[in-house]
């Protein structure tokens, strides 16, 4: 199977599947630079920075940034309380109690979008609550604190309850235990179930159209600028936009690996430290530390 | 319940329970239940809410029974969410073969980090992207004309064929993740005393490869299914004149029609969809909802 | 400061399952006291119920005197070395040593010297701002005995430490557990299933099986005098032979065994009715050409001998093919036979012992 042949054909493959992902979003980006009315890379009128200009000067823009950027911080401050919260809770049940939960929490994410927007609307609707980014927060969520509940819920597995016991066996309370031991060993998981849910709420669509009422979010205002009569200045926004997630990306992977050879520099050390403190033992055997 | 107070105090097991009961009882069991609930009842003006004229009944499921546009429409949804979902698979399986067995594991991560970024991207820019390309007058045409493929552009916004392209594009990787876990965990060991026993490369994906990756060939179905069924921003971007999607008429029931009680029934019946898909995968790949979670 | 603990008719169930069966004993206040026991005998239950993670379903467990039933682990005057040690992996050595402290409100400077001040103790001083991940078995071992300390408990109770050291480290551990109770006078209830430890740390150990106390004595007492088959073959070597008791004679009796009769001594608690069987340790037992009069003898076949440093150990056969063991000094007054030779096994009837079989409580 592993023929050089066909491995050369498996590396042409990701090659052109790379270039397939990749390469709509350059075409994207680039027709923000051309002169011409409708987003194009051809034909090439000219370079031009008019459509950044124009989107910096876009108020309706500016309005839907801001929007989404409140919605998102209201998605973080709920889904990531509330999906570390169930993750602690499940994790201490089994069995029946615990599948059956397990179900339930999962099951926002496996629910259309519309199906959520729609439903969160009704039910609101019926304490006289109107459509508007606040729905728009809690319809997205419902979904999103599953996301978060998942990533501490596997962090949870690796933690070492005996930790919470001594904690507790050297007179700590519970509300200490939880600061001082829990939440630190949860918190690579928490800090990145915040990011998840930050993105997640900024690029959330079906939920929100339902639930807006009369408020735009980024992606409602980009909707709709498109089916009514598009400029390059979507395109301008998508490449900022597109940039930002790179630099991004970019910039936590380099974070992560610099942190894993730390670390394993660390335990390389202490391996070498173990050897050496087993040799002295054993050239001294039975002999007792005095006081 | 027991071990859960032990273990936190009463206090903290408290706010535990009080916050996954609002999570679960008032954005999640409630809406739905209310959308249920809503949708066997009549469109009235808000004075006769509550009133005589308001009975359960069928009437807005039958509006959808009867209308030979909508069912066609709800059909040809399906139809081509199933299409898009098996058409994700056969592009993410060799990859994700590729990534788990092939590449080196140096170069994976950097792979990944590719691959993730236009998960990144919102998914309306992706769509928006494709709208550009597959536009008459759009760089696909040019280049395939300049290649010398097609002598004449291609009119791509036709039918259903750019919905399809344009789902594909935003949803494949949501295939080539689960996939790419479950032929990850698979011993390499396997493989190899597979070839070693005589078995050619068809045949061992086919009896060795392809059925220990069932868990995640369920879990990216499900969600690549559930997302393109569900999906509104592709099928309206790339829409053509003879394609509807059935987000589409739901989207009409609750804006155009302000009719929230019909829109609640097409939408139940969208989720009715969903889980039906759910299971029949479920059934036939033989796993359990655990598996399926990312 | 150190508290003595009790355990009053201590039952601990699981569902169905009876963990602990009705036990009694008294830890004297500064004792170093051993539970020791194979895997599932109970101790680690019994660890849990006084530390305060698992409760009694039967029966009282007094610190100090006073009854702790319904005061929570974090409340009770003791501390716990778990068995994985359980040091908190994102705090410096200092900050987990001192944890006791910060949560009863120490202000940061004592902490820290405190922290210092039992490193001292446990001789590995500078090492306070190391991070666990960079200390060896053997350090991490005395950075949890430190981070006990540091509360001031009364009780310390040890979870099988040195179970997952290699064998030379566990040596020296052994011996710096023990200077270090003789040190603080706190009480040590250690649990443990090697034997050779409990036997070596101890001043008095328990032994168990299956839920119930079988014996709790001296380590010299165990190993001399163990009170029942359980305790006598848990602990160091037997010879073991079944049978019936023939006749009895005051603390005397004649056991008949398929490899002859032999006088013996009555263990605890034997009557003509108990089953039980007759235990001789190999270093009690002689190999001799003619077996002296009115002594136990069994007709053997030498099959090997090893020589183990200090002690000869040499497996014999007798006539029906049952291996025997005899264990004589290496200090050149023993001969040794070569594999074939066909001696004789003798022993005394006051070191071979009848002891019953069936476990049972002690007080």
């Amino acid at each position: 199977m592993n023929t050089r042949r066909s491995n050369w054909l498996f590396h042409a493959y990701m090659v052109i599947f790379l270039a397939y992902l990749l390469l709509p979003l350059i075409v994207m980006g680039g027709a923000a630079f051309n002169d011409s009315k409708f987003p194009s890379v051809y034909p090439w009128v000219g370079w031009t920075d008019r459509w950044f200009l124009d989107l910096w000067n876009d108020g309706r823009m500016w309005v839907s940034f801001r929007n989404t950027i409140a919605v998102a911080i209201a998605v973080v401050a709920m889904a990531v309380p509330i999906g570390t919260a169930a993750a602690i809770l499940i994790n201490s049940l089994g069995g029946v109690a615990r599948s059956a939960l397990y179900g339930l929490m999962i099951a926002p994410v496996l629910t259309p979008g519309a199906v959520i927007g729609i439903s969160t609307l009704l039910f609101w609707n019926k304490f006289s609550v109107p459509a508007g980014l606040h729905l728009s927060a809690l319809g997205q969520t419902s979904y999103i604190a599953a996301f978060v509940m998942l990533l501490v819920l596997a962090r949870l597995q690796s933690f070492d309850r005996a930790l919470e016991e001594a904690a507790l066996d050297l007179g700590a309370s519970h509300a200490q235990v939880l600061r001082r031991i829990l939440l630190p060993h949860l918190y690579p998981a928490i800090v990145a179930g915040a990011a998840i849910a930050f993105f997640q709420s900024v690029e959330n669509f079906n939920t929100t159209l339902f639930t807006r009422g009369t408020y735009d979010t980024l992606t409602v205002y980009v909707f709709s600028r498109v089916r009514s009569g598009i400029t390059p200045t979507i395109n301008a926004l998508a490449l900022i936009l597109v940039t930002l997630t790179i630099v991004g990306a970019l910039w936590y992977e380099i974070a992560r690996r610099r942190q894993q050879a730390r670390l394993a520099a660390l335990e390389a050390q202490a391996r070498r430290d173990e050897r050496a403190e087993e040799m002295t033992v054993s050239l001294a055997p039975g002999s007792v530390t005095a006081g | 319940m027991n071990d859960l107070v032990r273990r936190y105090g009463a206090g903290l097991a408290g706010t535990f329970i009080v916050l996954t009961a609002f999570w679960l009882l008032v954005l999640v069991i409630l809406p739905y239940l209310y959308l249920f609930e809503n949708s066997f009842r009549p469109y009235l003006p808000v004075v006769d809410i509550g009133g005589p004229k308001d009975v359960y009944s069928l009437n807005n499921y039958l509006t959808f029974f009867e209308s030979s546009i909508h069912l066609r429409v709800f059909t040809l949804t399906i139809v081509y969410s199933s299409v898009v979902t098996v058409l994700c698979f056969a592009i993410a399986y060799p990859l994700a073969y590729y990534l788990s067995k092939v590449a080196s594991s140096a170069v994976v991560p950097t792979l990944f980090l590719l691959l993730l970024i236009p998960l990144w991207v919102s998914e309306i820019l992706r769509s928006f992207a494709w709208f550009i390309i597959l536009a008459l007058k759009g760089p696909l045409n040019f280049g395939l004309l300049g290649l010398g493929i097609i002598d004449q552009p291609v009119r791509w916004m036709s039918g259903f064929r750019s919905i399809i392209i344009g789902l594909v594009y935003t949803y494949v990787l949501f295939m080539l993740f689960p996939v790419y876990n479950a032929v990850q965990s698979l011993d390499t060991n396997q493989i190899e005393a597979a070839e070693d026993l005589g078995s050619p490369w068809w045949r061992t994906h086919w009896r060795v490869i392809l059925p220990h990756a069932k868990p995640g060939i369920a879990s990216g179905a499900v969600t690549v299914f559930m997302l393109s069924a569900g999906s509104i921003l592709v099928p309206t971007l790339l829409a053509s004149t003879t394609s509807r999607w059935f987000t589409e008429i739901i989207q009409q029931w609750m804006f155009e029609s302000q009719d929230w009680n019909t829109g609640s029934a097409y939408a139940f019946l969208l989720m009715l969809a969903c889980t039906i898909f759910v299971t029949v995968v479920m059934r036939l790949f033989r796993v359990r909802l655990s598996d399926i979670a990312k | 400061m150190s508290a003595g603990v009790e355990l009053a008719n201590v039952c601990a169930d699981f569902g169905k399952f009876r963990a602990v069966d009705h036990v009694n004993v008294t830890v004297k206040a500064g004792e170093f006291f051993s539970f020791l026991g194979p895997s599932g005998c109970g101790k680690t239950t019994i660890l849990r119920m006084v530390s305060g993670f698992i409760d009694p379903s039967e029966g009282e467990i007094l610190i100090g005197g006073q009854s702790v039933r319904g005061v929570r682990p974090n409340k009770r005057p003791t501390a716990l070395i778990f068995q994985n040690l359980a040091l908190f992996p994102l705090m410096p050595v200092w900050e987990n040593i001192s944890f006791g402290l910060e949560v009863r409100g120490v202000d940061k400077k004592a902490r820290r010297a405190k922290a210092e001040e039992l490193l001292k103790l446990v001789d590995l001083p500078g090492a306070a701002d190391k991070a666990i991940s960079q200390l060896s078995g053997g350090q991490k071992q005395r950075v949890a005995i430190a981070r006990a300390l540091a509360v001031e408990p009364k009780v310390m109770l040890l979870d099988e430490p040195l179970s997952a050291l290699d064998l030379k480290l566990r040596q020296h551990m052994r011996a710096e557990l023990r200077a270090i109770q003789k040190r603080t006078n706190v009480t040590f209830i250690y649990i443990t299933h090697d034997q050779g430890e409990a036997l070596a740390m101890s001043d008095r150990v328990g032994v168990m099986s299956q839920g119930k106390l079988q014996q709790v004595a001296t380590p010299q007492e165990i190993y001399n005098h163990p009170a029942n088959g359980f305790v006598a073959s848990f602990v160091g070597e037997n010879n073991v032979f079944p049978g019936q008791i023939e006749s009895m004679n005051g603390a005397t009796a004649v056991f008949r065994t398929g490899a002859g009769a032999f006088r013996a001594s009555l263990g605890p608690g034997v009557t003509r009715t108990t089953a039980a069987k007759l235990y001789v340790r190999p270093e009690q037992t002689r190999l001799v050409d003619t077996p002296p009069a009115g002594t136990n003898s069994i007709p053997v076949e030498v099959a090997d001998v090893a020589f183990e440093g200090n002690f000869i150990n040499i497996q014999v056969r007798n006539g029906d093919g049952r291996p025997l063991v005899i264990e004589a000094r290496n200090d050149g007054s023993t001969r040794v036979p070569p594999p074939g030779s066909k001696l004789n096994m003798v022993f005394d009837a006051e070191h071979a012992v009848i002891l019953a079989d069936e476990t049972r409580s002690a007080a």
